[in-house]
């Protein structure tokens, strides 16, 4: 396999992240990785398949089932120059290691006052549509914007998947990388001769002049689903990709509002104190003088992840999108 | 064999001397506090002194450490500079975190202190992670987890002693067994006669040592920090000893009799060492004196410096927070 990887390919958002774990691993020694069964096995979903081999045992690290000593030892790493990337193999495992993230890491930076840095990722398989159900399934991206000191980030696609880790990794704040596991498989072309994008970036996926819709992470393919289908029936729907959940890059979001006067947020989590009742407030506050109808959200509903027959009625789909943007549209 | 620091002039004098500069630097914290001129709270280790003096004697200045809410002894002990930890409790700019940890927060990477940490077993994994890096480089060190034993209920002490265990990681964990747990005896929460017994489960040696014994801390930590330099893996070590003080300034001591406090506080560890080294000949009275005035004039100077120091301005709280701008 050659070292660079050059011009453009299609490929799956989990070979795309795999490649871009490869070019970080080159591009920096000091960038390692730890979790549980990512070595010879490759992870549960083969993001790092091959890398143990390639890079041997310590720089690719099994850990027993420990999130909490993962995260901690990751912490431990990053203050003697190391940049580690953690994989906790499902959303609902991050909850062990939660203490070590929201109590330990997310503060370290403002306790050295600047004098220390913390590179951490934690990368983390979210969401639903694998039949997984609860612990395997969950949207848990609120609890780590809700935090100060963390960024949070989520691709929606496999170029993105590709530079966004790399820049993850480039960062020195510790970074919540969650990965739309739904969309680990469905090809995208990724090019990799392109410009690095700054993560911080939300971005119009699709251009639209009735309604925004926004979301991130495997919601934006829903999004697009929804705005082809109501293209057909005559509504031009805006999308926009957040790709960082955590700061929120408003700026585009509030362009395309002042542009469309109606937007519809959509997410996997439930709803009560979530991400899009966050950006629902915001944008009734920056947007106010061009709405011409509420912000309207698109939710799971606030019970635990239902089980597999079930989660297409508890997941939304382009339906519950666009009866939400009908509905935004009879005001 | 080397010779016992009881005998040996220069590290008797020191150890006094940290244990002095611990003893005093909390008293006049107290003081501080009971003036209204310190605010939050604080954790006192009055009574535990010789266990983080001892286990840092045992350390090279570039091993690393993770402290405890209860962790003034263990910065004062790996070097830290009282007039900078005076200035972080009284929230000043020139403290170690700029004012912005206080008293259980401070960390200074300079001497190897990873940090003070509010959540027990905080700091356990952490040390752990300190320990692989070390390993990884190929450098040596060393890195010691101090914690209490209440810490031994948590998650994280399991989880970072597990990997230190399967990575043979070159650490120490080194509990102070002060007996409580802020009201929680330890005999009682732990189904033990003690608390090393723990370390067998994990496939690490774990030996119990008296805490307020300087020399028989500093021998069981020096066996284990070798053992861990030369590539054999954790130990567990539980050193046994006392809080004079409350777990914090809301302590009412309900769960314990004034005779027990009493009957700890004449085996305090700083009077028993100071004996120990008149009887051995080593030191004189007129010594103990001196070393006694030379951390009283070296305290009251921090204090003063400290609170002449500018207070931490809330204009830029949200400065740091992240490492990178662009939000």
């Amino acid at each position: 396999m050659s070292t660079e990887l050059t011009g453009q390919q299609s490929l799956p958002l989990a070979k795309a992240i795999n490649a871009g774990l490869r070019q970080a691993m080159l591009d920096d020694e000091k960038v390692l990785l730890l979790g549980e069964d990512i070595g010879p096995l490759g992870g549960v979903f083969r993001v790092t398949e091959g890398l143990h081999a390639e890079f041997g045992g310590n720089r690719v690290l099994d850990t027993p089932l420990a999130e909490s000593g993962i995260i901690g030892s990751a912490i431990g790493l990053a203050m003697r120059g190391y940049r580690p990337v953690c994989e906790i193999q499902f959303d609902g495992f991050i909850y062990p290691g939660f203490d070590q993230i929201t109590s330990q890491l997310a503060k370290l930076t403002n306790r050295h006052q600047g004098s220390q840095a913390f590179p951490v990722v934690i990368r983390v398989p979210y969401g639903g549509h694998i039949g997984a159900v609860e612990h395997h399934q969950e949207s848990p991206e609120a609890y780590f914007a809700h935090t100060a000191g963390l960024r949070v980030l989520s691709p929606s696609t496999p170029h993105d998947g590709y530079w966004m880790i790399q820049e993850a990794i480039r960062s020195n704040d510790p970074v919540m990388f969650f990965e739309p596991k739904s969309r680990y498989w469905p090809k995208g072309v990724v090019d990799f001769d392109a410009n690095r994008t700054p993560t911080h970036a939300s971005r119009v996926v699709r251009t639209g002049t009735d309604v925004t819709v926004v979301g991130h992470g495997a919601m934006v393919s829903v999004l697009l689903q929804a705005a082809e289908i109501a293209e057909q029936e005559g509504t031009s729907i805006e999308v926009v990709d957040l790709r960082s959940l955590s700061p929120v890059d408003y700026a585009p979001l509030v362009a395309s509002v002042s542009k469309t006067g109606r937007l519809v947020v959509a997410q996997e989590a439930p709803q009560h104190v979530s991400l899009g009742s966050e950006i629902a407030a915001t944008i009734a506050e920056r947007c106010y003088y061009s709405l011409e109808a509420p912000v309207l959200r698109v939710s799971g509903f606030d019970t635990p992840f239902p089980p597999a027959k079930v989660e297409s009625i508890y997941l939304p789909d382009a339906d519950r999108v666009l009866e939400a943007v009908d509905r935004a549209l009879a005001y | 064999m080397t010779t016992p620091i009881v005998q040996d002039r220069d590290r008797a004098r020191e150890s006094l001397r940290t244990m002095w500069r611990i003893r005093r630097f909390e008293e006049a914290v107290e003081d501080l506090y009971g003036r209204g001129l310190m605010h939050g709270t604080m954790h006192l280790s009055i009574g535990q002194e010789a266990v983080p003096t001892a286990a840092c004697q045992a350390l090279n200045r570039d091993d690393y450490i993770t402290s405890t809410h209860r962790g003034h002894g263990h910065c004062i002990a790996k070097g830290a500079d009282l007039e900078r930890m005076m200035a972080e409790l009284l929230a000043k700019e020139t403290g170690y975190c700029r004012g912005r940890g206080g008293s259980m927060h401070i960390a200074d990477t300079e001497t190897g202190n990873l940090g003070a940490n509010g959540i027990v077993a905080g700091g356990v994994p952490i040390a752990a992670g300190a320990a692989l890096s070390a390993k990884l480089r190929g450098t040596g060190q060393v890195a010691l987890a101090f914690h209490g034993d209440g810490a031994m209920g948590e998650g994280a002490w399991h989880e970072g002693v597990v990997l230190a265990a399967m990575w043979q990681l070159p650490v120490v964990f080194l509990c102070e067994n002060n007996l409580y747990g802020m009201s929680m005896s330890s005999e009682r929460a732990f189904n033990l006669p003690q608390l090393s017994d723990r370390a067998k489960g994990y496939g690490i040696p774990g030996v119990t040592v008296d805490g307020n014994d300087l020399q028989a801390v500093y021998d069981v930590t020096a066996e284990a920090v070798e053992r861990a330099r030369n590539g054999g893996g954790p130990t567990f070590i539980e050193a046994k000893t006392y809080r004079w003080r409350g777990h914090s300034k809301s302590d009412k001591n309900l769960y314990r009799t004034r005779e027990e406090i009493d009957e700890w506080r004449l085996k305090d560890p700083i009077v028993r060492f100071e004996l120990e080294t008149v009887e051995a000949g080593t030191l004189s009275e007129a010594d103990l004196e001196a070393v006694r005035d030379e951390v009283r004039t070296e305290l009251r100077g921090a204090v003063q410096r400290a609170n002449a120091a500018p207070d931490a301005r809330p204009d830029d709280l949200l400065a740091s927070v992240y490492a990178e701008v662009g939000a």
